[in-house]
């Protein structure tokens, strides 16, 4: 199994200062599948990838990566791990090309094994004939991409990917998406976190949302949007002509007949429902009202699950 | 997770950490041997021949002579520390190589053991290069002076143990600064860099004694003048202590500060 991961659970700080930052954490990844990690800022994603990888101690439950306990050999376990990390990690000092083959060598790969494989990889991240680059001329999306072909120089089991595509423009996104596909396509398990629901929607065989330290669903995107949401959603947002000021004033006198669940955001009502119709031939009455009917999806589940405040 | 003060646990892969570093001091191996050469050599010769005239012997050698052997030695702590606080930081804190290097099969307790032999091998490459110039000077003519470099290494390793605590502590660059003015300085003006310390008052010299600067000197300085020094055994000895002690701690704090 490329990750076990039971009852994690992470403190930070002792005595009356400790917060306990992941709370019981159970995951199961499957060899070749794409599992997501979604949740808001501070919901312990990225302290349970440090966890796994065992760059900082679990306060308690248990960790196998690649089959190794982890931390006792975790050193062995990520020989087998490619980590794409959320920061910007390249090394300026270098090239294209350098970054690969110096990062191969933390590896104990030999020079002359990776050398051959430089134009390979870098043609896997979009960036060939870039090998003399310097890191300074590469934009945000293509250093996005070498730092995914440097986590492929051993080349891993597992490849685990902290928030990819975050501040990426839509054509790097896409790209990266494709890539990820075509690596588990491949037989590569990967594990990414995102706040992007479409991209968990698009890329995981399964997920599991995230919110305080705590596993709060998990499965695949259709089953997790079964269980926990109605099939339909209106959006109401506008002037409203009977009475009151806007959609809110107008959810408080029909959204409860009309649908099965309301939920009121700023100037939004979020209807849900599984039958939309009866919902929209009363809309079409009210002039001032504008409407976006679809279906429900993962952003949908996750705002009903981890609440519409900010997270900071 | 063991405690932060656990004994280092060490892999061979330190070597690729350390390799990583000399290729990238190696693209600009000139402008950085020059840096570190041509400030000691200009103190040097510009001290040494312009005091020298006011200053015709100092216990029993020309004033330059006398300031060959400190010159070799605050240039050595001066490379050693620069590596291990700037370079070091850059690397750990704004650039994240060492976050970078952590997901690789590499610990953190090599890539701070790997920091700590860089920094010392710089400052034997600059101190190597000034060596050269105090022989080309007629300054160093004893074969002697060659076991000055393994001295200069050790010397490095000391400073740049010591460095590595203030790199592992230092929420910014500005903080190094206190480092310099509060620690090097005074410690190059009290180890008989460029007088010797029998000139301090007692109360001072036996605080002086202690600097790890001053046993650095009293090792270079006789080898450069073609003699063996005294209490080889016992400076060497503290340099070594040093070494370790300011190791360990540094490896704590980077622990503590990176690990948790």
């Amino acid at each position: 199994m490329p990750l076990q991961i039971d009852g994690l659970v992470k403190r930070f700080g002792t005595g009356a200062d400790a917060r306990e930052v992941v709370r019981g954490i159970d995951l199961h990844l499957v060899p070749g599948e794409c599992f997501a990690l979604l949740g808001p800022n501070g919901a312990g994603k990225t302290t349970t990838l440090r966890c796994a990888l065992g760059l900082t101690g679990a306060s308690g439950g248990s960790i196998r990566l690649c089959g190794e306990p982890v931390p006792e050999r975790a050193r062995e376990a990520r020989a087998r791990v490619g980590v794409v990390p959320q920061l910007d990690s390249l090394d300026p000092d270098f090239t294209c090309a350098e970054n690969l083959l110096i990062f191969a060598g933390y590896f104990g790969i030999p020079e002359r094994d990776i050398r051959p494989r430089v134009p390979e990889l870098l043609a896997f991240a979009g960036l060939e004939g870039k090998e003399n680059a310097r890191i300074q001329s590469l934009s945000g999306g293509m250093k996005r991409r070498l730092t995914l072909a440097r986590a492929l120089v051993n080349k891993p089991d597992l490849l685990i990917l902290d928030e990819p595509t975050t501040g990426l423009d839509p054509q790097a996104r896409h790209l990266i998406w494709e890539r990820l596909r075509r690596l588990t396509a491949e037989g590569t398990t990967i594990l990414l976190t995102t706040h992007f629901m479409d991209e968990a929607e698009r890329l995981a065989n399964r997920l599991a949302i995230l919110d305080g330290g705590r596993i709060l669903t998990q499965g695949s995107p259709r089953e997790v949007i079964a269980e926990h949401i109605e099939p339909q959603v209106v959006e109401v947002f506008g002037e409203w002509n009977g009475g009151g000021t806007g959609a809110a004033a107008w959810a408080a006198e029909h959204a409860a007949s009309l649908s099965k669940r309301c939920e009121i955001s700023g100037e939004t009502a979020f209807c849900y429902t599984d039958d939309a119709a009866p919902l929209l031939a009363h809309l079409a009455h009210q002039p001032g009202l504008r409407t976006l009917h679809r279906p429900a999806n993962l952003e949908d589940v996750f705002l009903k699950l981890t609440g519409r405040e900010l997270r900071d | 997770m063991p405690s932060i003060f656990a004994p280092p646990r060490l892999s061979s892969r330190l070597l690729a950490v350390w390799r990583r570093n000399f290729l990238v001091w190696k693209k600009l191996a000139l402008p950085s041997i020059v840096g570190n050469l041509a400030d000691p050599v200009i103190y040097m010769l510009g001290l040494g021949y312009g005091l020298g005239m006011l200053v015709p012997e100092v216990e029993g050698v020309s004033y330059i002579a006398f300031l060959a052997g400190g010159t070799l030695c605050y240039s050595t702590m001066n490379a050693a520390t620069f590596e291990a606080l700037y370079s070091g930081f850059s690397r750990m804190h704004v650039q994240k190589t060492w976050e970078a290097i952590m997901n690789a099969p590499v610990a953190l307790d090599d890539i701070v053991a790997a920091e700590l032999v860089w920094a010392a091998s710089k400052a034997t490459l600059a101190g190597t290069a000034i060596l050269g110039v105090i022989a080309a000077f007629g300054f160093a003519a004893s074969p002697l002076a060659l076991a000055a470099i393994p001295v200069v290494f050790l010397t490095g390793l000391c400073f740049a143990a010591l460095g590595l605590i203030m790199t592992a502590l230092a929420p910014s660059y500005d903080f190094f600064m206190y480092y310099f003015t509060l620690f090097i300085t005074p410690m190059t003006m009290l180890s008989g860099v460029f007088f010797p310390q029998s000139q301090l008052p007692d109360a001072v010299l036996g605080v002086a004694n202690q600097l790890p600067l001053a046993h650095a000197v009293a090792l270079v300085r006789p080898l450069l003048l073609g003699q063996m020094p005294q209490q080889i055994g016992f400076h060497l000895a503290v340099l070594a202590l040093i070494t370790v002690l300011a190791f360990w701690l540094a490896l704590a704090l980077t622990r503590r500060r990176l690990l948790n």
